[in-house]
């Protein structure tokens, strides 16, 4: 026994001493760098991609050149008129609507309804979410109804609207009420079912009313989730908007859009559908700018 | 006020966790529960603080809490739990937004206890912009503000790295000498335990039951200089412990 252990203990003295000798005696050679082994690299990088960094360049560039691109096909002739107009005639159909006024009212039109039924339909939603994730007894009643009204498009819904609404602006701004209604629902109970239990759990443990909890709590737990089911209600309401305007409206972007396309005046068209891009940019922009407002505490 | 928990047993449908847990915490006094993982340690803190209720026996408070105390048990988590959309003042003032606490005296109680704490340069602070020691510490800083008489720990010092641990064991220490909290203590750390605990509660592997009851008699400020005392004790703690450890572990691993 005493003999082994003395054994170990050389074993670990001879140990030590190896690397030691090598250190010294290697130190001076890799400085002239002979032999083959003194070509120093770096470690090949290999961290970089999937971040994303703002550019914020690229995206106005990117707008302007496929612009200049159609216009200059369109200027040389390489894109027919009759196919599509230029930019520059687009711009002047808008040019027209500005001047003779009617831009006001066709824009007026649109953001009532889109304004009046997005509010609506999310403020239900988010109402009728927060009811399903909180209470069992909604959950079970109205997460399959939800379901199964989710997935009808709400425009194949605009004649029944119509009877129960008429046919004014109350079966139009039904129809987008409805459509962002329900993917506001599921964005606000998916948002609170993923809230951190422990938060709740630490709520409860300081002695929290449960009105304390949901507000302070629960909502701003899920408001991610909420603010990324706006953007997503938004888009389906500008849709909903056009195609219930172009089913029955005087005015309206979707109206002046139908009317356009009736009489085969494309810049008009064109002018239109820039419209609404232009209004889908707007509206992304101002749930950029809430989401920094209530996020700020994640980066 | 003195906690008491008298024949505390439970079951998560087939899983028995406790069996006839019996023991009190006295005030003034830390309690350190120790035991093998998935013995039901956080299960019985979650009793004691009455998140939980127990299938038999009960947790019964006897005597009043003082009268200043906003929530006489009071959790810190191993998590820290902390709302990341709130500062760290903000933090602190949800606790006492509850009980009305508002405006000069909401500010007054949280500078005290960010002062305590030694946070009062961070009180404007995100969460994520702080260590997970700092994050502890504000959630020490909360738990102090609605001035508990028993502060329940389910190893709130587990996330931290070795050197925080340290420190902030040293923090609690001093926070004890001079608030004299009871507390009800669960670690796996037993050098912790020694360090911090008036009694050392070991459970065995689940159905976790007391296997033994240790009491210290050193004053916790004698502690880290009669460390040949304490190590005589965390070995005896580690007899108890090591084979239901290794049989938990056993067990834990067949199961999967
Ligand atoms: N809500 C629950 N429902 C069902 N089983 C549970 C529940 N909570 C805990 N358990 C089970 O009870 C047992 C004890 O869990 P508990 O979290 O109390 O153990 P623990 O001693 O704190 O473990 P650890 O040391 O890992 O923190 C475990 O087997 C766990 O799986
Ligand atoms: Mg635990």
């Amino acid at each position: 026994m005493p003999t082994e252990s003395r054994d170990t203990a050389l074993h670990k003295e001879n140990w030590r001493e190896v690397p030691l000798q090598k250190t010294t005696r290697r130190a001076p050679d890799s400085g002239k760098g002979g032999s083959g082994k003194g070509d120093l690299r770096p470690v090949p990088f290999r961290g970089g991609g999937f971040t994303y960094t703002p550019r914020g360049l690229i995206s106005p560039l990117v707008f302007i050149a496929l612009i200049g691109l159609w216009e200059l096909g369109s200027q040389t002739g390489f894109i027919s008129p009759i196919a599509l107009p230029a930019p520059s005639a687009a711009f002047g159909a808008f040019v027209d609507l500005v001047r003779t006024g009617t831009l006001w009212r066709h824009l007026e039109a649109s953001l009532f309804r889109l304004i009046v039924g997005w509010t609506l339909g999310t403020a239900i939603g988010v109402a009728v979410g927060l009811a399903i994730a909180l209470f069992s007894v909604m959950r079970a009643g109205l997460s399959p109804v939800v379901s199964a009204l989710f997935p009808i498009p709400k425009i194949a819904l605009l004649p029944l609207f119509i009877v129960w609404f008429g046919i004014g602006e109350g079966s139009k701004v039904a129809t987008i009420l409805f459509g962002a209604f329900f993917p506001t629902v599921i964005a606000t109970y998916g948002g609170v079912d993923n809230v951190d239990r422990n938060l709740i759990r630490m709520g409860q443990s300081f002695g929290l009313s449960w009105l304390s909890i949901v507000r302070k709590i629960i909502i701003p737990g899920a408001m991610p989730a909420i603010l990324s089911g706006f953007r997503i209600s938004a888009s389906i309401a500008i849709v909903l908007l056009v195609a219930a305007e172009m089913i029955g409206a005087q005015f309206g972007i979707g109206a002046y859009i139908l009317m356009a396309g009736s009489l085969f005046a494309i810049e008009q068209l064109i002018a239109g559908v820039a419209m609404l891009s232009i209004l889908g940019l707007t509206i992304s922009w101002l749930i950029g700018r809430a989401e920094r407002y209530f996020l700020t505490w994640r980066t | 006020m003195e906690l008491r928990i008298e024949a505390v047993s439970h079951d998560y449908g087939e899983t028995q966790v406790l069996r006839d847990i019996s023991f009190s915490v006295a005030p003034g006094e830390i309690v350190c529960i120790i035991g093998p993982s998935g013995c039901g340690k956080s299960t019985l803190l979650r009793f004691i603080g009455g998140l939980e209720r127990p299938d038999h026996g009960q947790v019964l408070i006897a005597g009043e809490p003082p009268a200043d105390s906003l929530n006489p048990l009071t959790y810190i988590f191993q998590d820290f739990a902390l709302l990341p959309w709130r500062t760290v003042e903000g933090n602190v003032s949800l606790v006492l937004e509850d009980h009305g606490i508002r405006g000069a005296q909401s500010r007054a109680i949280i500078a005290d206890v960010l002062a305590r704490t030694k946070l009062t340069d961070f009180a404007r602070a995100w969460p994520r912009q702080l260590s997970g020691g700092m994050k502890q510490r504000v959630a020490i800083a909360r738990a102090l503000a609605v001035r508990p008489a028993v502060m329940l720990m389910d190893e709130p010092l587990s996330a931290l790295d070795s050197q925080t641990r340290e420190l902030l064991l040293d923090d609690l220490i001093d926070l004890w000498k001079r608030e004299r909290f009871s507390a009800a203590y669960v670690t796996h750390n037993l050098a912790e335990a020694v360090r911090l605990g008036h009694r050392i509660m070991v459970l065995s592997r689940r159905p976790g039951r007391i296997r033994e009851l240790v009491s210290i008699d050193i004053p916790l400020d004698e502690r880290p200089d009669r460390i040949v005392e304490l190590d005589k004790v965390q070995r005896r703690l580690w007899e108890a412990m090591r084979d239901e450890a290794r049989a938990a572990d056993m067990e834990l691993s067949d199961a999967d």
